[in-house]
């Protein structure tokens, strides 16, 4: 019997007091992929930071075909035959593809011939697993998808039998993804052996051919894919049936309270990103915003909130948005009634350094009943948060707390109860569900339905269809900066709205949904046939809650 | 103005721009690796006073350079160990090294020699004297060239010539070896080098060892050769402007040299006021050509000659990612 | 989670950092053959052993309760103001000009004269870098060193030239005229029998700093201002989220901040040299640096730190003129000081981390362990 190409006995490590990784067994054959999925927080970075050599392990074995192996640091791991893809490249953006290629594992003191010798063997590589990139290119200039060929050949140079890839399709297109799909095979047939970490049920049952479940810490299962279904699977990841539904009534809308025509947005490094976005959402319903991260949703929200510039026009309850203003205007949007859940809490809804109370404030804190005289009035904010963390129930009730000290449900919390709080007319809300705990999942989603009942207009942005399809009353499709479909969420279906996801516009998805279809972008490869549609699905997010 | 005049301000010039020089290279390889070093200075200040310091008692300059380095060394390892091990903010920890050359100097020099803060005057072997290249004075009558050779490239003192080899040594090593691939790594991304395998803090000591030496060699040059013994003080800034000729050259090698040159040049302008005079028909203050060398940086940083970026990691310790 | 106490934290740290840079000061102090305890007992009796101790470490402590009240404000927005030096030199030109050329009837107007002057001017130096750095960049700390020593070029330009009286051969302004002498702490505290603080220059801008730390602290934690100031310091990409603009913050925390800086002018070209020498500042603006570190950029703690200074910086006088020390062990400890508690500050912070830690797990009983979250 082969041995399995890598194989892990028992591996534990805690960090004080939390146990991300507790007994730890997988075992890998050689030439095959092996999938790990699980959430968030489930322990699977810091089980292939330990494979890496970034952690040592408090106890477990590794064992690489058949022999057992000490990985203290990344040269150990490399010498082992171990090779990693992160899930955020590391390149130097100023060298060239060769010069990443080689850095680390040069030949000699003297970078000529090894600069040489690398060259030639990339040829052969990319001909082999059709892994092309242009070796003289900077890799500030190139994209992501030949940014992460770069990441693959690195670990191939280095003579790696194992590769391991976090959460590679992230940041591609599905065009991109099938891309690497199609090199992850080709290695797979050379006997190479690939384990693939992701939170993404449709790539296991894709690509893998076994799969482990993490859950806090934990594996909870191996299985052959073969034998199981994203139902199963996802069971396992979450550890209850989980609940796709949220309940509600029908939206009664009214009034179109916000109005966007022709909104256009080019980044700060001249890239087109909003190109000509047109639509409204009206008093009592929620618009939600689908597609894959990266099409144009963020900076439509920016624009929205008030920190990115735009030109086309805007207008909110009946009036214009002035759009030539410089990148500050996050007060005057509030002051027109517009309140903005960010889609990263961290960075942006949150000073993680600040008090739960001074956050409740945050954006607001030039509110009259937060001001006595000149200086700002501690005692009425206080209060204010009190009130809000009980009828929110945000744990511990703590206003003093600071925000970093808070679960990721909590946080969340704390910001929606902040800005829906403020009786906005309307609700800019983007990934609300992100990094979050089950139990306030439904929270949210509840609360969410709730503001909508009492008549406002709410704009949902999120890459998790299934959130997107339980919540909304109209869907919006985004791809590539525009709109490609707009329509009711009743007769939208998974199929359809992959299409759209995937640039596919055209009569069949128009047959499919019933929607009015934007013809502005139709894919430049043709109509693709309906394995790739299926294909398309993958990349729109799944069921289980992450 | 004549040829003699010209080639006695560029004589002036090439010796004061050889220590901007080294301390521009040493600030190079400590910021490209991703060290940001503010206190090129006080290392300056550190190795002229323990250079001048020893080469008096010894009566030998090379020893007494030894010992300059050393004294540079020893500063740039507590940067080292402040910024690298201990994550701390590179700009204190450079602001702190300057006050720390400038008294501790003072005091030691105080407690040795007993001369209100400085040593006593060098003299034959304890200082750099002028070397005459070969066939110098046989040259010397030859029109043009032969001044050229005399005045200006011969006639310099070790150090000088040491400077200007190093330009090219530099950027053969940056480009041209694997240590030099590596070090402007670790300044770029030092994630990527350590999944490589490669020790990101063993590259950042080197760039800062590195550092020390290049800067002991300046400040060395400042007690033992431009002038003859250490005063207090006596690095006057020159720190900073290497920094800013640093900031001009954009981090690379050759426009290093340039940039000095540059600076040096108008530091020797600065003490020929009649020559401006002569030459442009009105008098320039000194004070704004002491003033210059900090006016173009800040025209440079503003970005009005082109963005200066300088390496992406620079100032920002590395911690491997959770 | 919060692993160091609060306390711990603000005093603490400091404390130990003060701690080893005395230690290695002592060390110094023995290798070149002096006793580190008559040292300091000279430092303490010639510092605040009498009112005329007093007078000088209060008048130092003045300076730098302004330069490191500028370090402070800048710091709490992330902005590492070094121009504090050539701040204060433009704030001593400002007061030159107000008090030479405005001919006012009596010293409290002067004193508000010379205070507005003293704030302009310093805040226009270092308004030009602030700019460049909102919209081009540039960084702060670089570009405000640059000015450090532009500042020192165009003083000495302005005292050799246009400032300088008819006939003198120092380069200084002339002495300011009789009502802008502000009264000394001699002048305000001594009686017809008893006289306090003779000779020593603590003024009455003493309390114009006291007033200056209270309006800092409420600026930061009691304003909306503070509050967008510390949220930007905190973290830049959520201060947009809530429509606080990075441009007005970096200008106007930079204005400020070299606003203090320049009031420091106050103090020693008015009331105490009462005319603009060349070396008008004396690295007041670095030692601001120490004092914010220390202080942790808190108004209560920058006073504190400054008295500390205050009396380093008398005593260290003292000890020059009665030992062979010379004044530049000063800087040596100033030094230390700032590299213990600003760049070393992990040094001090992780085995006190760890011990809190332990402390912790030992005082609980053994918790069941967390999954990751």
């Amino acid at each position: 019997m082969t041995a399995p190409a890598i194989e892990l006995k028992d591996i534990s490590k805690a960090f004080g007091p939390v146990q991300a990784n507790k007994d730890i067994n997988i075992r890998v054959m050689p030439g095959t992929i092996h999938g790990i999925i699980g959430e968030n927080g489930a322990g699977k970075s810091t089980l292939m930071s330990i494979l890496y050599g970034f952690y040592k392990a408090d106890a477990g074995e590794i064992w690489i075909s058949g022999k057992k192996v000490e990985i203290p640091d990344s040269q150990a791991a490399i010498a082992a035959g171990i090779g990693m893809v992160f899930q955020h490249f590391k390149l130097v953006e100023t060298f060239t593809v060769l010069e990443n290629i080689v850095l680390g594992a040069e030949d000699s003191g003297l970078l000529r011939p090894s600069l040489a010798r690398a060259r030639r063997e990339l040829k052969a590589l990319a001909d082999e697993y059709e892994l092309n990139v242009e070796p003289d290119a900077l890799v500030q200039d190139i994209g992501v998808g030949m940014q992460q060929r770069v990441e693959i050949l690195k670990a191939l140079y280095r003579k790696a039998d194992i590769l391991i890839l976090d959460e590679p399709t992230g940041v591609l297109t599905p065009a991109e993804a099938d891309h690497l799909f199609r090199i992850l095979e080709n290695l797979r047939r050379e006997g190479k052996t690939i384990i693939l970490i992701t939170h993404k049920l449709r790539e296991i049952m894709e690509i893998t051919d076994t799969v482990s479940v993490m859950r806090r810490g934990q594996m909870t299962a191996t299985v052959k894919t073969a034998e199981t279904s994203p139902q199963e699977l996802a069971e396992l990841m979450v550890g209850r049936k989980v609940l796709l539904q949220v309940d509600k009534k029908p939206s009664a809308p009214g009034a179109v309270i916000l109005d966007v025509q022709n909104l256009n947005v080019t980044d700060a490094k001249g890239v087109h990103r909003l190109k000509g976005v047109s639509f409204q959402v009206r008093a009592g319903e929620i618009l939600g915003i689908a597609g894959v991260a990266g099409n144009g949703q963020s900076e439509l929200l920016e624009v929205l909130g008030g920190y990115e510039k735009a030109r086309g026009i805007i207008f909110m309850n009946g009036e214009p948005i002035d759009l030539t203003g410089t990148k500050s205007d996050g007060q005057s949007r509030r002051a027109r009634g517009i309140a903005h859940v960010p889609e990263d809490r961290q960075r942006e809804g949150l000073i993680m350094d600040y008090a739960a109370w001074e956050n409740t404030a945050f954006g607001y804190h030039h509110d009259a009943k937060y001001r006595s005289g000149p200086f700002m009035n501690n005692a009425a904010i206080l209060k204010d948060t009190e009130e809000k963390m009980a009828r929110f129930d945000v744990r511990p009730p703590d206003p003093k707390l600071a925000a970093k000290n808070f679960s990721g449900g909590n946080q969340q919390k704390i910001v929606l109860a902040r800005e829906i709080e403020r009786n906005p007319d309307l609700l800019l809300i983007g990934q609300p569900t992100r990094g979050v705990d089950i139990g306030a999942i439904e929270f949210i989603h509840q609360q969410i339905v709730a503001l909508r009942d009492q008549g406002k207009a709410i704009l949902l942005v999120s890459v998790e269809l299934e959130e997107i399809l339980s919540l909304s009353d109209r869907i919006a499709v985004m791809f590539d900066g525009h709109i490609m479909g707009l329509g009711p969420a009743e007769s939208a279906n998974q199929i359809g709205l992959g299409c759209l996801m995937a640039g596919m516009g055209g009569d069949d998805t128009r047959s499919m949904t019933g929607w009015d279809i934007s013809d502005a972008a139709k894919i430049e490869a043709g109509t693709p046939s309906l394995a790739d549609i299926e294909k398309n699905l993958a990349h729109a997010g799944t069921a289980e809650k992450v | 103005m004549d040829l003699l005049t010209l080639l006695q301000l560029l004589d002036s010039t090439v010796r004061l721009a050889t220590p901007l020089l080294l301390a521009c290279i040493a600030g190079l390889f400590s910021e490209r690796a991703g060290i940001f070093d503010i206190g090129l200075e006080g290392k300056m200040l550190a190795a002229a006073f323990l250079s001048a310091a020893v080469a008096y008692t010894t009566g030998n300059v090379w020893v007494g350079l030894l010992a300059g380095i050393g004294a540079s060394l020893l500063l740039s390892a507590i940067h080292g160990v402040a910024s690298i091990t201990f994550r701390g903010n590179q700009l204190i920890s450079g602001v702190a090294i300057n006050f720390l050359a400038a008294g501790l100097t003072v005091v030691i020099a105080q407690s040795w020699f007993g001369q209100g803060g400085r040593t006593p005057q060098l003299a034959g072997a304890a200082r750099f004297n002028p070397i005459t290249l070969p066939f110098a004075d046989s040259l010397r009558d030859v029109p043009v060239i032969g001044p050229i050779y005399y005045e200006l490239i011969s006639g310099h003192t070790a150090l000088v010539y040491i400077a200007f080899m190093i330009v090219p040594l530099t950027w053969w090593v940056l480009y041209a070896t694997r240590f030099g691939l590596r070090l402007r790594a670790v300044g770029e991304n030092p994630a990527a080098v350590d999944t490589a395998g490669v020790s990101v803090v063993g590259m950042r000591f080197a760039a800062v060892m590195i550092c020390g030496v290049l800067c002991g060699l300046a400040g060395a040059y400042l007690a033992t050769a431009l002038q003859a013994g250490f005063t207090k003080d006596m690095s006057a800034g020159r720190g900073y402007i290497a920094l800013a000729a640093l900031i001009f050259a954009k981090w690379k090698p050759w426009p290093c040299l340039g940039a000095t040159m540059l600076f040096g040049f108008l530091q020797a302008l600065a003490l020929r006021p009649d020559l401006i005079q002569r030459t442009l028909g009105f008098s320039v203050q000194t004070q704004l050509l002491d003033a210059l060398p900090y006016i173009l940086t800040v025209v440079i940083l503003a970005g009005f000659v082109g963005k200066a970026i300088p390496p992406k990691a620079g100032g920002e310790p590395y911690v491997k990612e959770r | 989670m919060d692993v160091i106490p609060k306390w711990a934290d603000v005093v603490l740290i400091p404390v130990i950092s003060l701690l080893l840079a005395a230690i290695l000061s002592a060390l110094v102090i023995l290798a070149i053959g002096e006793n580190p305890w008559e040292a300091l007992k000279l430092m303490v009796d010639g510092a605040v052993g009498s009112t005329y101790g007093w007078g000088y470490t209060l008048y130092y402590a003045t300076n730098f309760i302004f330069t490191g009240l500028a370090v402070a404000i800048a710091f709490h927005a992330k902005m590492f103001n070094i121009g504090g030096e050539g701040q204060a030199v433009l704030g001593g030109l400002g007061v030159a000009l107000l008090c030479l050329y405005i001919p006012w009837p009596h010293w409290s107007l002067a004193l508000l004269g010379a205070t507005a002057g003293a704030a302009l001017f310093g805040a226009g130096w270092a308004v030009i870098p602030a700019y460049l750095q909102a919209k081009r960049g540039s960084h702060i700390v670089i570009t405000t060193i640059m000015f450090n020593f532009i500042a020192a070029a165009l003083l000495n330009y302005l005292l050799v030239g246009a400032l300088k009286p008819a006939g003198s051969m120092e380069p200084s302004t002339g002495k300011f005229p009789a009502p802008t002498h502000l009264p000394s702490f001699q002048d305000m505290f001594s009686t017809a029998d008893t006289v306090m603080f003779r000779g020593a220059p603590a003024n009455v801008t003493f309390f114009v700093a006291i007033a200056a730390c209270v309006a800092v602290w409420a600026l930061i934690w009691r304003t909306r201002l503070g509050y967008e100031l510390r949220a930007f310091g905190h973290s830049e990409s959520a201060a947009k989220y809530a429509g606080i603009s990075p441009t007005k913050i970096i200008m106007i925390s930079m204005t400020i901040s070299g606003a203090l800086a320049g009031m420091m002018a106050i103090n020693n070209v008015m009331g105490e040299a009462e005319r603009l020498v060349l070396n008008a500042v004396e690295g007041a603006g670095f030692i601001g640096i120490a004092v914010a570190l220390m202080g942790r950029s808190h108004p209560f703690g920058v006073f504190l730190s400054a008295i500390l200074f205050g009396f380093l910086y008398q005593g260290g006088a003292e000890l020059a003129l009665w030992t062979s020390i010379p004044r530049e062990l000063i800087v040596v400890i100033q030094a230390l000081v700032i590299l213990f508690t600003g760049a070393l500050d992990n040094m001090v912070r992780m085995p006190l981390e760890k011990f809190f830690l332990a402390r912790r797990r030992a005082a609980k009983p053994k918790t069941k362990l967390t999954p990751a979250e």
